[in-house]
């Protein structure tokens, strides 16, 4: 254990980081490690081609619009802390964390992880789906043999089952309604961020 | 549909009712001369000894040269091997004529039917089978094959994140199954009314050893079909594969043991200090052979035809040194071919890997089948002595013992895990232990001082089929029915669908970002070791430059040969929903009501058509079929046709150029003959150009590796010149794997199209700078092996 914690020593700010989101001290540790792997140029951010070299990634159909989320618009960089931060969010729910009011909402509750699965769709970042953002997103989600009236009529009907408002987007209430019967706590957390 | 169907069905039928009258039984007297050394088919007579007679030999006294001869014993034991084998693929043909019988039937389950219909024509015409199942024909050239595929397309991530738990379940609980069931077998037939006295408790333990083996195939078919969660799947597989070996130590141990008098304590403990010596010489075996296996390859490159051949017989021989010191040889062609595998893979070339896959399940599902069959034939025609009694009370303890065990073992073993099985999963896991080959094959190969050796048969093969059949049809509409966790399936809405997909594409990208690490500390351990003398040792390419390299190979190479395969039907899949069109067009409105056959179709576009998410399990268990790239591929060839649609517009900027200058290989004034002739070297190279300008890039040639390999980050290799000069903003901040068609289809010199990547989507600020740029052709710094790199 006393080696451990010297190694925490050389995360920047891990005590803060702990706190703020959650995680363990292993855990902690582990990311440290992969940010430093993933940061080859050793320069102490990460940058977007530094995620780029995830070779899953790329082959995954959503995979640039991870890499965005986490590389936020208008910033070039990833410090580790931002790292953590947006990490944070796919720890499994805790379920001593009660609705008290007195805290902050951590990062890892439901509404917090709907958000996030939210910011993926609404790539303009104006609060709603709107139908072009769907039929991007199913687009890349969904292969070639799909012509483009079924992805149309696809998407209508999406878009129709949601829409409580009638407005022809999806703003995010009705998407946390659309998927409340799902179980996001088992969907949206790795088991490793415990 | 229906009308093809029911022909396809005619023809199997027909097919196999003129192999059954081949196989029909003739005179008696080509049974002398069958030749003694075979054990594998005697005894089924050819048809055509009806029709004429065998003329061997002309007879001495006509004379002349005959024209026509037949000899048919000598050819007879492959003859009629193959015509067996050919019979049960016919069945399997059959079977997958109609999708919906295998959903709701296990194939297991109507190759035995076929077996027994087949047993009951020979038994009728008093035939008698082959002698197939001998001890030796059975242990030394059926088992193995379907080992070596569990074994080799075992995943092995979830594998060793549950070991623990599969071990405890494979180990603890067959011994629990098999003492349970002994004992209480022993405790019923000490009662005087069943009639079963003289079977002692080391035969009713034997007998349960026998029986507590259990072989989920069936059960992991319906798994599969309905996606139940990860944990579950890992542990009955796994489980399956482990207690065979448990169960072939216990029976030769208990089989022992039946012979002596008594028994003694000091003999318990040698048979634990057997168990064990067994249980590792058979993990170090396999570990043995798997490195030399691994080493062997390394120096395979220029003999790529007979690099496949080293995995069967490596794997063969892990099997039978093992064999020979009576040391679980299962084990040892499982950690054999787990361990061969990765590096193996890495070392020969693309079409051998895809020819062992091939060969592998070719081997095991020839093997499969001919068990289930001869099952099905033995049945009918050997002797049975029925005993209500036991055999009854037999499956009734087999069913409580299991359901207890899983309970027991699951209650100890849950706080050790970090997803717990809760009652719905062990309930799963407890009615999915059917019984199978193994089973069978032990009952079998009984010896014979066992007096009642024909009760304990026909008691086998009456749990196998009763499991098999019962429990394997049922299992489906209850595992649907508690509904198991499953790993997805939610399908209420089109929106729900898409959402979940969405989740688990984030989550897969998620854990990908993380390099996936739980176990973390071992799992480092072991890959700082891999990397640092095991990877030195058994790989033939292993500089750390190759990781990018053979990762361009792989996708280029795959792509360009999966194209090469793919016949151009298979893309336009999609079902046309014509309703759908009809209502566009009258309805215009925004609100239009959707028929709930519409909605069904488009559930069923979205199940077939998106990507699936990379189930590193799923995809490569599926019993029958191999692990399936395509999805990565079609990715690919998505973003590459995107590319090229996104780029025709766009490109006017780029006829200004040259067409020297887009070749990124050729120097300026250079001629394409240099260019081919560099080419066209062999294959493995990374060839460096050298630009008058000092920047080096480098171009990658096709040479086969394996598809999968760990994620290791790319190194960026650095871009050339003349990229900037033809960088439009449409094609800035390219990122992502090239995509091979492209190569492949167009001209090979137009390299300036391998360096195109997606267009960027909307959320990005493209990049300037051109120290950046497709990371996979970027030249690694560290490494500047080629001259003036800078």
């Amino acid at each position: 254990m006393g080696s451990s914690s010297s190694r925490l020593d050389r995360v920047p700010g891990a005590k803060d980081l702990m706190e703020e989101t959650g995680f363990s001290e292993t855990n902690i540790l582990c990311l440290y490690d992969r940010f430093e792997v993933l940061d080859r140029e050793e320069r102490g951010y990460l940058r977007l081609e530094d995620f780029e070299a995830i070779q899953q990634l790329a082959v995954n159909p959503i995979g640039d619009r991870i890499i965005g989320a986490f590389v936020f618009p208008g910033r070039e960089t990833l410090d580790f802390p931002s790292f953590v931060r947006v990490l944070a969010h796919f720890r499994p729910t805790d379920t001593t964390w009660s609705r008290s009011g007195s805290q902050p909402e951590p990062a890892n509750s439901r509404t917090r992880k709907l958000r996030f699965a939210f910011s993926l769709y609404d790539q303009d970042g104006d609060g709603k789906i709107s139908r072009a953002e769907l039929t991007e997103m199913l687009q890349a989600m969904l292969g070639m043999q799909v012509t483009d009236e079924q992805l149309q009529s696809i998407v209508g009907r999406a878009i129709q089952e949601a829409d409580l408002d009638r407005d022809g987007a999806i703003s995010f209430d009705e998407f946390k309604k659309s998927v409340e019967k799902v179980d996001i706590d088992h969907k949206m957390s790795t088991r490793f961020l415990r | 549909m229906g009308a093809s169907v029911c022909s396809g069905l005619r023809a199997a039928l027909i097919q196999v009712l003129v192999l059954l009258l081949f196989c029909n039984p003739g005179n008696c007297e080509i049974q002398e001369s069958k030749p003694a050394a075979s054990t594998v088919v005697p005894g089924v007579k050819p048809y055509h000894n009806e029709a004429n007679e065998p003329q061997a030999f002309p007879d001495p006294e006509q004379g002349s040269l005959p024209v026509f001869t037949m000899d048919y014993p000598r050819i007879q034991v492959p003859f009629e091997f193959t015509l067996w084998v050919l019979l049960a693929s016919f069945a399997k043909i059959g079977f997958h004529i109609y999708h919906k019988i295998t959903i709701w039937i296990p194939e297991s389950c109507l190759l035995i039917a076929i077996g027994l219909i087949v047993g009951a024509i020979m038994h009728s015409v008093k035939e008698e089978p082959p002698a197939v199942l001998s001890s030796n024909v059975f242990f030394l050239y059926m088992l193995p094959p379907i080992v070596l595929d569990n074994g080799y397309f075992m995943p092995t991530r979830p594998f060793f994140e549950n070991i623990g738990t599969v071990l405890w379940y494979a180990v603890v609980g067959t011994l629990w199954n098999s003492i349970g069931i002994g004992i209480s077998l022993f405790t019923i037939c000490q009662f005087e009314v069943f009639g079963l006295q003289d079977i002692n408790l080391q035969e009713n333990l034997m007998f349960a050893s026998i029986i507590s083996a259990v072989d989920p195939v069936a059960a992991l078919n319906v798994f599969e079909d309905i996606g139940v969660n990860e944990q579950m799947y890992i542990v009955i597989f796994g489980e399956g594969l482990f207690n065979d070996a448990v169960t072939v130590v216990l029976y030769s141990m208990f089989t022992f043991m039946a012979d002596m008098p008594t028994v003694e304590s000091s003999d318990v403990f040698l048979g634990v200090a057997r168990f064990f010596v067994v249980g590792v010489g058979g993990v170090l075996f396999g570990l043995l052979f798997g490195f030399v296996a691994a080493f062997t390859t390394r120096f395979t490159h220029n003999v790529r035809q007979i690099e496949p051949l080293f995995v069967f017989m490596y794997s063969y021989l892990a099997y039978l040194v093992a064999e020979l010191f009576a040391i679980s040889s299962i084990l040892s062609i499982i950690v054999c071919a787990i361990t061969m595998k990765y590096y193996v893979e890495e070392n020969v070339s693309q079409r051998s890997c895809t020819t062992i896959r091939h060969v592998v399940k070719v081997l095991a599902t020839i093997s499969e089948t001919l068990i289930f069959f001869f099952l099905g034939v033995i049945t009918i025609t050997t002797e049975h002595e029925w005993n209500w009694a036991y055999i009854l009370f037999t499956l009734l303890f087999a069913f409580i013992w299991r359901g207890l065990g899983i309970l027991v073992l699951t209650q100890i073993i849950n706080p050790f895990r970090t997803i717990h099985f809760n009652f719905k999963d062990q309930f799963g896991l407890a009615y999915g232990g059917l019984r199978g080959a193994i089973c069978f094959a032990l009952a079998f190969t009984l010896p014979d001082n066992i007096n009642r050796k024909n009760l304990f048969v026909t008691a086998s093969i009456a749990i196998i089929i009763f499991t098999v059949f019962i429990q394997g049809i049922s299992i489906r509409p209850i595992v649907e029915y508690i509904n198991i966790r499953r790993t997805n399936k939610d399908m209420n809405t089109i929106n729900v669908e898409i959402h979940t997909r969405v989740m688990e594409h984030l989550i897969c990208g998620v854990e990908d970002l993380c390099g996936q690490w739980s176990h973390y500390y071992w799992k480092d351990k072991f890959k700082k070791f891999n990397d640092r003398v095991l990877r030195r040792i058994l790989l033939r390419d292993n500089r750390a430059q190759s990781s990018i390299v053979s990762l361009y190979k792989k996708l280029e190479l795959q792509n360009a040969i999966d194209l090469l395969d793919t016949p151009m039907g298979d893309l336009s899949a999609a079902p046309s929903i014509i309703s759908l069109h009809d209502e566009k067009k009258e309805a215009s409105r925004p609100k239009k009501k959707f028929l709930a056959k519409d909605v069904r179709k488009m559930h069923d576009i979205l199940s077939k058509n998106m990507y699936k998410i990379r189930q590193k399990t799923l995809a490569y268990t599926n019993k029958y079929n191999l692990p399936d790239e395509s999805q990565n591929r079609e990715i690919l060839i998505r973003r590459h046709a995107s590319i090229r649609r996104s780029l025709r517009p766009g490109s006017c900027r780029e006829l200004n150029i040259p067409r020297s200058q887009k070749y990124f290989s050729l120097q300026p004034g250079g001629d394409l003959e240099s260019a081919f002739v560099l080419r066209r070297r062999s294959h493995g190279e990374v060839i460096q150009i050298q630009r008058d300008d000092g920047i080096v890039f480098s171009r990658l040639q096709m040479s086969g590796v394996s598809p999968r390999s760990s994620s290791r980050s790319l190194i960026p290799l650095k871009r050339l010149n003349t990229i900037e000069e033809t960088r439009s903003s449409s094609l800035r901040g390219r990122k992502g794997p090239v995509p091979a068609p492209r190569r492949h289809s167009s001209n090979r010199v137009k390299d300036d199209e391998e360096e195109d990547g997606r267009v960027p989507p909307r959320g990005w600020t493209p990049e300037e700078d051109d120290n950046r740029g497709n990371p996979l052709l970027r030249f690694p710094s560290q490494r500047s092996g080629g001259p003036g790199g800078s």
